[in-house]
């Protein structure tokens, strides 16, 4: 106890050195708790995928249709339960820096398969009945400041020409992880006006949603699916919903990668700071330790004062650092929510923000412990500040 | 002012452990600034030397991208017989029609898949671009399902590299040569037999036209010709123009990514630079109450330290500069978002990055020892020779 009572006097010993020293701590394990945060906003469309859905699209690549033709006999594979299909639409809403998800769908299947998009049932019929109605995300809804009833229009760029949409209905999501920041409309509006402008692009579609009463099933299925397509012009490639997001997650795994590194360089940030406060601790203390060992301290108890001096820091910055990583997650969600629908710190992140503290509050006393145990009393002594 | 400044590089010297352990924290701080801005300086870099100066490149109006536009052969033929377009020798015009798609191939290291891209070309497309060469293995012949592919994307992309093949279309394509362009975008495509490729995916339209202006000047005049032809709804670049457009969202997203990142980690430094500071200031307060009564003023005082904060965020800065230097060598494959094809790309560094991140480095010296120094310059003399 008499040990504890003077890490603790030593620590507050430069009061603005600890503090400093904690402070840089805190920032650094508030960015690692950010960053890799970042890092899991990045695979929430996989964390939301449900096991019940398959994905079927063209083998060859997301750019190549599908046609409509398939949709019958995709259904009448043994343990579908449901079918719909979906488009990419790729308009532009006055200026392209106001990206959004647009996607052409069943309107009569869709929402059916996507029950964590909820839409209320009067502006479910009304999606029905109007070959040119909107269902908005809430978020996305809020972005723009639209409400049901109103009336937008969108530049194509897959689709050439202006379309003309009013918004029928606007979905919020199920759960937590449910995005609501896309736009749905029907497939039908852009294949009636392709069977006018250009016919060779009617009937064509992105890809099909399954639905499967068992997921233990996947695979057979989808290989059941694939197999009554092959060698014709539109081979497809079936796969599970979470794989098929994967895929799209992979794209960016090169800057997943970046930010792993960077997680892991900021690491090294906390570890110089502390291991430069140890230091300086280490050199002013010389002649104390001398004068310890004389009055008989033995070489543990001297390395457990500066270890324990080290680790209260360590585990202050790092307390510190994730209890202001809260706010500024929540800061940074606000900022971001019109694009990623999912920021949110895991579990697992506070456990390892709080290793890697412990860590490098062990790392850093090692130096200033072999420095303070291994010189003679007598130049410790003979030391004056 | 030279005497200040030798006290505060020997002072760096004589605290070598604390020094550089500062030295080090910004150093790495520097080098995350550095390889961001060099990341989308690469990509951005390797897109804009995919274009030509005198190329002009036609594609479907609004639609920003190849992949995503579509041209008719009769919008084709209007364009071609435009007067601007500079005539071959045997009077033709330098001209070709493209059609670009992505097919998703695994990658060799990870198995992961990417878009790769593939462009069906005629003989002008090689002319247009006369920095590409065959390097290996020989041109595809015509008639036959062969393909060449990118110097790159042979590295990067399963089925890519000579000699294998790729399967899409209902057919086998035979990798049969491999070429470079100077590392540009399109050593990230695979080129094939325009006639070849439209045959196999059944798509008679084609992505872009492609063709070289007699005179640069005649571009404006093109442009406006063109676009304004109600018969035609197309969109007229440069094509150098065009491609450096290519990079913007995703440079964009890295760079904000990047700094936002670099800012924040630079708080970490500078806070490990006051520390150091602040004990420097503490250990020299007797030789600080020397130097004042000697004579030097406090802005002297306040200055010399905090040139050696600065000094010490230079060493850093030319530290984390140097480090980020050697990240030329990697090469970085990645998903360009706004053509959702997979481009290869390097590090690249710039005078402009070199000028940023010196300043950088400069301005967290100046932060971090800011504080220090005044406290230096505040002491009064007494007090400080009385200091143990």
């Amino acid at each position: 106890m008499r040990i504890a009572k003077l890490i603790r006097k030593n620590a507050t010993r430069h009061p603005l050195r600890t503090a400093l020293t904690v402070l840089g701590l805190a920032i650094a394990v508030m960015a690692f708790a950010i960053i890799r945060t970042t890092v899991h906003a990045w695979y929430s469309d996989v964390e939301a995928s449900s096991p019940n859905r398959l994905v079927t699209r063209n083998a060859v690549s997301m750019v190549f249709p599908l046609p409509l033709s398939y949709k019958e006999k995709i259904a009448k594979v043994d343990g579908v339960t449901g079918v719909s299909y979906g488009q990419w639409f790729g308009g532009i809403y006055v200026d392209p820096k106001n990206f959004f998800v647009q996607l052409a769908v069943d309107q009569t299947t869709f929402f059916d398969l996507y029950p964590e998009y909820i839409v209320p049932p009067d502006q479910l019929e009304a999606f029905l009945a109007e070959r040119n109605a909107a269902v908005v995300g809430r978020k996305l809804a809020d972005r723009f400041g639209w409400s049901v009833g109103d009336a937008v229009r969108l530049t194509g760029t897959i689709y050439p020409g202006d379309w003309d949409f009013i918004i029928r209905g606007i979905y919020t999501g199920a759960k937590e992880n449910t995005q609501e920041v896309a736009w749905f409309f029907r497939f039908d509006y852009i294949d009636e006006r392709m069977r006018i402008e250009a016919p060779p692009r009617a009937g064509q579609l992105g890809w099909y949603i399954v639905r499967i009463a068992d997921p233990s099933q996947a695979a057979a299925i989808s290989r059941n699916i694939d197999n009554l397509f092959e060698n014709s012009l539109a081979e497809t490639l079936t796969e599970t919903e979470e794989s098929f997001n994967l895929g799209f997650v992979a794209m960016g795994s090169s800057i997943i990668f970046g930010l792993n590194i960077i997680s892991i360089l900021v690491i090294g940030i906390i570890f110089l700071v502390l291991t430069n406060t140890m230091a300086m601790t280490a050199r002013e203390r010389v002649s104390e330790y001398a004068i310890m060992k004389t009055l008989g301290f033995r070489p543990f108890q001297i390395s457990s004062l500066v270890f324990g001096e080290s680790l209260f820091i360590a585990a202050l910055g790092g307390a510190f650092g994730l209890a202001i990583a809260l706010p500024v997650r929540k800061l940074v969600a606000v900022v971001i929510e019109y694009y990623i629908p999912v920021f949110k710190i895991e579990p697992v992140t506070f456990v390892l923000g709080a290793l890697a503290s412990i860590l490098v509050g062990l790392l850093a006393a090692v130096f200033p412990t072999v420095k303070a145990i291994r010189t003679p009393i007598v130049d410790g002594l003979r030391i004056i500040d | 002012m030279s005497l200040l400044l030798a006290y505060s590089y020997r002072n760096i010297l004589t605290r070598k452990l604390t020094s550089l352990l500062t030295i080090l924290g910004i150093a790495l701080v520097v080098f995350v600034f550095c390889a961001v801005l060099m990341l989308s300086n690469g990509l951005n870099k390797t897109l804009v030397d995919t274009g030509y100066d005198d190329n002009v490149i036609v594609i479907r109006r609004a639609s920003q991208t190849e992949v995503q536009s579509i041209i008719y052969r009769d919008v084709a033929n209007i364009i071609k017989a435009d007067p601007a377009i500079q005539a071959q020798e045997d009077g033709s015009p330098m001209f070709t029609n493209e059609i670009l798609v992505l097919i998703t191939q695994p990658k060799r290291d990870s198995g992961e898949p990417g878009n790769v891209p593939v462009r069906g070309v005629t003989k002008v497309s090689m002319k247009l671009r006369p920095d590409m060469k065959i390097v290996r293995g020989r041109m595809w012949r015509e008639g036959t399902s062969e393909i060449i592919a990118g110097a790159k994307v042979a590295k990067t992309f399963q089925g890519c590299g000579l000699g294998e093949t790729v399967r899409f279309g209902m057919r086998d394509w035979t990798v049969v040569g491999i070429f470079e362009s100077h590392g540009s975008g399109f050593e990230s495509e695979l080129w094939s037999d325009i006639r070849q490729l439209m045959d196999a995916i059944k798509r008679p339209v084609f992505s872009s036209l492609t063709m070289r202006l007699a005179s640069p000047r005649d571009f404006d005049a093109m442009k406006t010709r063109l676009e304004n032809d109600p018969r035609l709804a197309v969109d007229v670049n440069r094509e150098k123009e065009y491609y450096a457009e290519q990079s913007k969202f995703t440079t964009i997203f890295i760079n904000v990514l990047g700094i936002v990142i670099s800012v924040v980690l630079s708080l970490g430094a500078i806070v490990g630079a006051m520390i150091t500071m602040y004990a420097s200031v503490a250990n020299r307060t007797v030789e600080i109450g020397t130097l004042r009564a000697l004579g030097f003023s406090r802005f002297s005082i306040l200055k010399a330290f905090l040139v050696e904060s600065v000094l010490i965020a230079l060493i850093g800065g030319v530290l984390g500069i140097l480090g980020a230097n050697f990240l030329r060598f990697l090469e970085v494959s990645t998903t360009n978002w706004d053509t959702f094809a997979e481009l290869a790309f390097s590090f690249e560094t710039s005078s402009q990055i070199v000028v940023y991140a010196t300043v950088f480095a400069v301005v967290m010296g100046i932060v971090g020892g800011f504080l220090p120094a005044v406290r230096a310059s505040r002491l009064r003399i007494i007090t400080a020779l009385r200091a143990k």
